[in-house]
């Protein structure tokens, strides 16, 4: 059965690597764009830290920047 | 109307979202996989390298949803100035960008036993090649252009020309003598593949279409924190 399974009586080779190329590259796309966006909300955070207490304020009265401040936005 | 695009309004849900359909997708796509490797039938005429079709083409399918998608949004994000459709095409382009790859490259290997060559100059493979080159120029003008109304007017030209090109795919196997099959699945009349194989075709461009949607709303997010970044430089 497992033999059957991965032989595919010749078409393995093509059936599985067809599979396999698929797959890396969602994993491959998604880890790009994870880390382009945990890259972006880090300089975020920073900037955001070096703001004086009255800009801080004021941008934290933002809607979307709660959201990106909150931990909702980590996956 | 248009107010209900605000980025503002709509970050609240797109930050969320993510997790619930990466889970989801897992799930979809754990059944999609053991039903295309493992309990679908063979092919009567191409054995089991026609198992190759269940990635092959939602993935086609799914870059060409895209790839017109962008057009769409580009086209009234220009005439109607919504700033939001530009960053949501930007935000699409890229698992569209793979999708064509993938699509691409798997029916590269399905060409190897089912025609004897990895390649030909056929009108669907060479139309499709040039689907990768308009994403490729459409993902190159958001790097090069930095100025907001240049890089909006290139896109939105990029994806008109683009666009002619997805009529000329959807039918180049009717108009063309072509190595690669016509269309097996019909919306409008009956379809010629059977039930045991359309099921996990269709599970598997519901994995993909999931796959999609969690990219572009990381990738949205990401845009989105990008433009907060640059306010609070100015501020």
């Amino acid at each position: 059965m497992i033999n059957q399974i991965l032989l595919m009586n010749g078409y393995g080779l093509y059936v599985w690597s067809a599979f396999i190329f698929t797959l890396l590259s969602f994993t491959l796309l998604y880890a790009v764009t994870k880390i382009q966006y945990s890259k972006e909300r880090k300089k975020f955070i920073a900037k955001f830290g070096n703001l004086n207490p009255k800009r801080a304020s004021f941008a934290k009265s933002q809607s979307t920047i709660k959201e990106i401040l909150s931990n909702t936005s980590n996956i | 109307m248009f107010k209900f695009f605000d980025p503002n309004k709509i970050f609240s849900i797109t930050s969320r979202a993510p997790k619930y359909v990466l889970i989801l997708f897992v799930v979809v796509l754990t059944i999609g996989l053991i039903e295309s490797l493992i309990l679908s039938p063979e092919d009567y005429k191409q054995g089991h390298s026609a198992r190759i079709m269940y990635v092959h083409v939602p993935a086609a399918w799914i870059s060409l949803g895209i790839f017109s998608t962008i057009t769409f949004l580009s086209i009234f994000g220009y005439i109607f100035k919504i700033r939001n459709f530009f960053l949501i095409s930007k935000s699409l382009a890229p698992s569209g960008f793979v999708f064509n790859l993938i699509a691409l490259v798997t029916g590269s290997i399905w060409g190897k036993p089912t025609w004897g060559t990895w390649w030909a100059w056929d009108a669907r493979i060479t139309s499709m090649l040039i689907l990768a080159l308009f994403y490729l120029l459409y993902l190159l003008a958001w790097r090069i252009y930095q100025d907001k109304d240049q890089v909006y007017k290139i896109t939105s030209i990029i994806t008109i020309l683009g666009i002619i090109n997805v009529p000329i795919i959807k039918y180049s196997v009717d108009w063309w003598n072509t190595l690669h099959q016509p269309a097996s699945i019909n919306i409008l009349s009956k379809s010629s593949i059977h039930s045991s194989m359309l099921f996990p075709l269709i599970i598997m461009t519901a994995a993909f279409a999931l796959f999609s949607l969690l990219i572009f709303l990381m990738k949205y997010n990401t845009e989105l924190i990008k433009i907060k970044n640059k306010g609070l430089d100015r501020l």
